[in-house]
């Protein structure tokens, strides 16, 4: 870990606002009470999930090194989560709302992914950064610096809202009905830590997109999918959302079902809250493989759902945020920074330029400007190739980026004129690549790298399949190079697999008395139409046959498909057993002796194994908001501590008694009972339901605990009131008996809960 | 200051680099070096990005092309104790022992080498050591120190770590 991390706090104190920075020091404080041991690995792993921090591959300790199954030795023996060992590398997430960023935001990353990650950093599938092999520690330091520049890690990963994606075009499209860009960010800001989106079972993922038939995004893979859609209402054109719930990949793929048809503009925000309250209160908590959305809609059907949610609503308490964005809708539309003009080629003609432009320029409905897509290997960038985006971005367009789910980057509004000079310069930094949504811009979720559930390769495969397509793709039949190939290490889809032309995920098949890695292939998946249909399996494939099956498929579909016939179309028509024939003799494995090389995943030198794979934090652990407002009361002994240490009396005692009082307030409100008026309501209702009833009870203790309480609170009244305040002996007391009480306060809660649960 | 990042640049560029996957992995077998080898991970698909890197709890060796140029990188992340002195030259003996090392790998067969009159220096934390030039002179003794009768270049653009071209 770094040794500035003390440092940064103060360095960046005045470029944070207050609210984010307390949010920050309150997680740095957890982390620093866990790592004396004194949080539950549960808790805190999803307290840090809930910030993006996640756990990667072999942080259990134990890594397959080809020959045996290698401990690996850290400093420490604390763990930040169960079975993950403080010091192991993780994985850092940065959300950026429907992919947006600016020049400065970019500087930071490049910055980040230098100190304290590899170099690089990775775009993913949802419109996120991830930063690789980072250390807990640093952590809190990386969110800060994160936060000086306007972006948060707040709920990038847990039970939460994640990312909100949106059209990387929105704005500029020639096909959408309009801009969704206010709208996400609206609602991205709405629900981020919105109390009725703290009790989910499992993640609820959102997305904006500004038209039906393009693949935008992906609005039926996704719990909740808003669509543009102007109606005709009263003879004026009225803007509003076709929703779509229930949508998902993972190991049962489900379209999204509607929810309707037509959802006016202002009732976007409370529709979503609505939903994420039927979602709290029906969703699984305790088997997360059926925790998502879709398995209450399945459970309960649609009608169902959309009378629950229109209930809902009838019920929610006006909120002024519901439409106040509404008046800014229009003013928030992105300006150039140049004057249009069309492009003058003179001079010899450049075939990398014309080849770049033919695949990564889109002409915007904005005449004279266009977008440019950088294409990012695998979705990896540079530090050093950041950096000189971010100049770009200011020097050519108005800081108007975008990160797109295919895991490349935009750059909006630049002038057309201006393309072979910005063609040169992504070309000095190597990220001139050409081939932009076509089969080589092969998608690829992070698989047996880094993530603890990885089963085959995917990146790996992925940049195998790029090279060989590559180095061909301008012979290739436009029918063939406009296929879309996506990449999961495993079947939980993050390479969104199941809505490419030609998906593949990881699978393992014992041959020989060995385990070799495989990929189960996917066909005629459908990316346009917001992910409109799902592919077939068809069967697996070894790994190392992959790129084989690749060329076999396209060379069946461009000789067997009709006239204008899709591969979707393709697929649909020649159906499973046929698509299976197709590829049958690439299903087998030669024998080790033969060709050892089908043991070895690709990109590896390692004999495969699945003995990797670890426990998955993608959910995280389930833990209930009563465990989460404890945690922050034993957070709130820790600052009084750190004040009493500063000498800060009153503070300290003050956060003391407060912690106490915010414990019982916890209680009080898990079992629904009220919690009165202020700090002598909450002590007098404590007092009657959990004291005098002997709830609140310790076997050896007695009511000791309860009256350690009451009488910080008589205490801290009186010293309010303007009596004689507390010492520095009688505040070390109090942090003492405040820490007990917060025991307490957790031994009543698991007392209570199994009570409950008999 | 702490974090020191140094590169040894390669003779050629044309090495085939991409062997750095199977010799990385049978070092991690090996217990080839004196730190917590964890993992090995290919950027070769990045262009001038960190090629492929052998990941170490106490630093990351790369056999990159970072800035267009084909060299061996170590940068240093947990925290030394010592002078700056001590701790550039743990640095730079880790970049001399694992050059050596890779240069004697059968896979290269015989086809990398480093060149030890070229290094490059950087500190990784623009806290401590801002790339300005009164950090970079308060380095001179370290690097004076370490390499000594060479001469020193502040180079690189002023948001890039503080880089020093040894040469």
């Amino acid at each position: 870990m770094k040794a500035s991390n003390p440092q940064w706090r103060d360095v960046l104190a005045s470029r944070i606002a207050p609210h984010l920075a307390a949010e920050i020091d309150r997680f740095d404080n957890e982390a620093a009470l866990k790592k004396q041991g004194k949080l539950e690995d549960k808790v805190f792993a999803e307290t840090r999930l809930r910030r993006g921090a996640y756990g990667q591959r072999y942080d259990n300790g134990q890594r397959y090194d080809g020959k045996v199954a290698r401990t690996l030795t850290y400093p420490s023996a604390n763990t930040k989560g169960p079975h993950t060992l403080w010091d192991a590398p993780g994985m850092q997430r940065i959300k950026i709302p429907y992919g947006g960023l600016n020049a400065e935001q970019m500087e930071v990353l490049a910055e980040l992914a230098e100190e304290y990650s590899d170099g690089i950093a990775h775009v993913t599938t949802r419109q996120d950064f991830q930063l690789h092999f980072i250390h807990i520690e640093d952590t809190p330091t990386i969110m800060r610096r994160l936060a000086a520049v306007g972006i948060t890690t707040r709920e990038a990963c847990g039970n939460t809202v994640r990312n909100v994606t949106g059209c990387p075009i929105a704005g500029v499209c020639r096909t959408e009905s309009f801009d969704v860009t206010p709208y996400a960010h609206a609602l991205t800001h709405f629900l981020l830590g919105h109390p009725d989106c703290q009790d989910f079972g499992r993640k609820f993922k959102i997305s904006f997109s500004g038209c039906r038939d393009e693949a935008c995004a992906l609005a039926h893979m996704h719990d909740l999918g808003a669509l543009a859609v102007i109606k005709e209402v009263n003879g004026q054109p009225k803007r509003g959302f076709e929703v779509l719930v229930g949508g998902g990949l993972g190991t049962v793929p489900q379209q999204a079902k509607l929810l309707t048809e037509f959802l006016p503009e202002e009732e976007l925000l409370p529709t979503a809250q609505a939903i994420c309250r039927v979602f709290a209160r029906l969703g699984e908590k305790k088997n997360r493989n059926t925790a998502r959305l879709k398995f209450v809609i399945q459970k309960i059907g649609i009608e169902e759902f959309r009378r629950l949610v229109a209930e809902e609503r009838t019920v929610l308490a006006q909120d002024e945020r519901w439409t106040a964005f509404l008046a800014n809708v229009d003013g928030a539309a992105e300006q150039a920074a140049k004057p249009s003009a069309l492009l003058q080629i003179t001079g010899a003609h450049d075939i990398g330029f014309e080849r770049w432009r033919s695949t990564n320029v889109y002409a915007q409905r904005q005449a004279g400007y266009v977008t440019v897509t950088v294409s990012l290997p695998l979705g990896d960038i540079t530090a050093n190739q950041l950096r000189k985006l971010a100049d770009i971005a200011r020097s050519y367009v108005r800081e108007t980026v975008r990160t797109t789910v295919e895991q490349n980057m935009v750059l909006r509004w630049v002038s057309e004129a201006d393309l072979p000079a910005l063609y040169a310069e992504l070309a000095s930094v190597g990220l001139s690549e050409a081939g932009a949504g076509t089969v080589v811009d092969v998608v690829a979720c992070p698989g047996t790298d880094t993530c603890k559930l990885g089963i085959s390769s995917s990146r790996g495969l992925a940049g195998e399949l790029r090279s060989r397509l590559g180095a061909k793709q301008w012979e290739l039949d436009e029918a063939i190079r406009g296929l879309h190939i996506k990449v999961s290490g495993c079947f939980n889809s993050c390479g969104q697999h199941h809505v490419a032309d030609l998906g593949f995920y990881g699978v393992s098949r014992n041959k020989n008395g060995y385990t070799v890695p495989h990929f189960q292939v996917v066909l005629g998946g459908q990316w346009e139409r917001n992910a409109g249909s799902y592919g077939l399996a068809i069967g697996a494939v070894p790994s190392k046959r992959v790129p084989d099956t690749v060329e076999r498929i396209a060379e069946r579909y461009l000789s067997e498909r009709t006239p204008g016939e899709s591969f979707h179309a393709y697929i649909g028509r020649i159906g499973k057993a046929k698509a299976k024939l197709m590829i049958e003799d690439l299903m087998t494995v030669p024998p080790h002796d033969v060709d050892p090389s089908f043991y070895v995943d690709w990109a590896d030198a390692r004999e495969y194994t699945t003995g990797d794979i670890g426990v998955g934090e993608c959910a995280g652990e389930v833990v209930s908001p009563i465990e989460f407002q404890l945690t922050a009361c034993e957070r709130e002994v820790f600052e009084a501590q750190l004040a009493l240490e500063a000498n800060e009396i009153a503070r300290a005692s003050t956060l003391a008694y407060e912690a106490m009082m915010h414990a019982a307030a916890a209680l009080l409100s898990w079992r629904v009972l009220p919690l009165g008026d202020g700090p002598d309501g909450i002590a007098a209702n404590f007092k009657t339901q959990f004291i005098d009833t002997e709830l609140f009870w310790d076997p050896f203790a007695g009511g000791k605990f309860g009256q350690y309480y009451l009488a910080a609170h008589e205490r801290h009244m009186a010293w309010k009131a303007g009596g004689a305040g507390p010492d520095q002996d009688a505040t070390r007391r109090l942090i003492e008996e405040s820490q007990l009480v917060i025991e307490a306060a957790h031994s009543c809660y698991a007392k209570l809960a199994s009570q409950k649960a008999a | 200051m702490q974090h020191f990042k140094v590169k040894l640049f390669a003779t050629a560029q044309d090495a085939p680099v991409h062997e750095a996957i199977a010799v990385f992995h049978r070092w991690i077998q090996e217990s080839a070096l004196d730190e917590t080898l964890i993992d090995v991970a290919d950027y070769l698909h990045v262009p001038q990005g960190p090629g492929i890197i052998l990941v170490a709890h106490e630093g990351i060796y790369s056999l990159d092309t970072e800035n267009g140029r084909l060299g061996l990188t170590y940068t240093r992340r947990t925290a030394l104790d010592g002078t700056d002195e001590e701790r550039l030259r743990q640095a730079v003996e880790a970049v001399r022992r694992v050059a050596e090392l890779l240069e004697s790998s059968p896979e290269f067969h015989g086809k990398l080498a480093f060149d030890r009159g070229q290094w490059e220096v950087a500190v990784n934390d623009r806290l401590l050591a801002p790339n300005t030039p009164e950090t970079f002179e308060k380095l001179q003794p370290a690097l004076a120190g370490v390499f000594p009768g060479k001469q020193f270049a502040h180079t690189g653009e002023r948001r890039q770590l503080l880089r020093v071209a040894v040469s």
